[in-house]
């Protein structure tokens, strides 16, 4: 498999295809103005990066991008889009030189620090020889749960998890104290349609009685 | 809702949205063998949802599963997470020390899958709630989401 990564030219055309893919969707997000577009091309963003994550075998990295970048976030930005305008206002060409020249020289930067980095699947690197090699190695005694990700999320780093689901938590209840959860347009929606009279009594003392 | 434009989109919703929910659960309950997990169970649960209110109207799905319920599921599976490492203490062990939760030795794996499995259904119901209640608070102040919208 590590052959196949490192030295297949069919893969490394895969490879080079989606970066570009990625590379077109994102020039062209920043040059639309209709917010709709750009949510969807947003999705689309996702969707591409997570058919890349698995094709450089990180598997659940992909999973998550896929549910989250392109469902979740695609969902929530449309429901978003819903409160404001449709399209974003116009801008005059060249009008945010400082933020394109910081951009650039991050960008430099990064792919002059990327020269560095280890080659894809290398045993040596410190990534595959160090505490990763050490989780696989004792994982199985310690947890006997086969996919090693799980028992390290969920096991070796229970409290990183804990903190993480709070994170989640703490967001909903964020966007919920500073929106409202919603419950006025039910309760409208449901005065005005009377034939559901009696359930939308029920519906809205039950959601009364919460605090 | 009026109208009969969206047939095709309801009829292929109103199958998709029971596949979606059981692939969150064989994602949920897989997670020990095979990629994904609690976090990817939850999105997909409430990516089902969504679909359900984007589809069907959002007064029909907070009908189903209303808002009080999702918030208080988010509230829950924190409490399911932390429960846990509280009953490791009471067992004697340290905060989410899975191996003192049957009082075992090192290398006993029945505390290590009883508590993974517990605390990754509080990260469902966390995660899962979170999200649904986010996508409540921000489409819930439209009072309906009308065709020429999009």
């Amino acid at each position: 498999m590590t052959d196949a990564m490192l030295g297949g030219t069919g893969t490394a055309l895969i490879n080079i295809l989606l970066l570009a893919i990625l590379f077109v969707v994102a020039i062209a997000i920043a040059r639309l103005r209709s917010l709709f577009a750009i949510v969807m091309l947003s999705g689309v963003y996702s969707l591409v990066s997570a058919a890349w994550y698995i094709l450089v075998d990180a598997v659940d990295v992909g999973f998550t991008e896929a549910a989250v970048g392109a469902g979740m976030s695609t969902a929530i930005m449309l429901g978003a889009m819903l409160l404001t305008a449709r399209t974003a206002k116009p801008e005059r060409p060249f009008s945010r030189i400082g933020p394109f020249i910081v951009c650039l020289v991050a960008g430099i930067m990064l792919i002059y620090a990327s020269i560095d980095l280890p080659p894809l699947g290398d045993p040596t690197s410190p990534v595959n020889s160090g505490v990763g090699l050490t989780y696989l190695k004792v994982n199985w005694y310690d947890t006997g749960v086969p996919n090693v990700v799980t028992s390290v999320l969920a096991s070796y780093r229970g409290f990183d998890t804990l903190g993480e689901t709070a994170v989640v938590f703490t967001a909903g209840l964020a966007v919920a104290l500073l929106l409202g959860f919603g419950e006025r347009s039910l309760a409208d929606t449901l005065r005005r349609t009377p034939k559901a009279d009696s359930r939308a009594a029920t519906t809205v003392r039950k959601d009364g009685d919460v605090p | 809702m009026k109208g009969d434009h969206h047939m095709i989109l309801r009829v292929i919703a109103k199958c998709l949205i029971p596949l979606i929910l059981i692939y969150a659960f064989y994602v949920q309950f897989h997670g020990e063998v095979g990629p994904g997990g609690a976090f990817q169970a939850g999105v997909v649960l409430a990516v089902a949802l969504i679909l359900n209110a984007l589809v069907f109207g959002l007064t029909a799905t907070m009908r189903a599963v209303p808002p009080w319920f999702t918030r208080s599921l988010a509230a829950v599976g924190v409490v399911i997470y932390a429960g846990v490492g509280v009953w490791a203490l009471l067992k004697g062990g340290d905060y989410l020390e899975y191996q003192a939760l049957f009082g075992e030795g090192p290398g006993g794996h029945h505390g290590q899958h009883a508590g993974i499995i517990i605390i990754e259904i509080g990260v469902l119901f966390a995660v899962s709630g979170a999200l649904t209640t986010i996508f409540y608070a921000l489409a819930g102040r439209v009072a309906e989401i009308r065709d020429e919208d999009w």
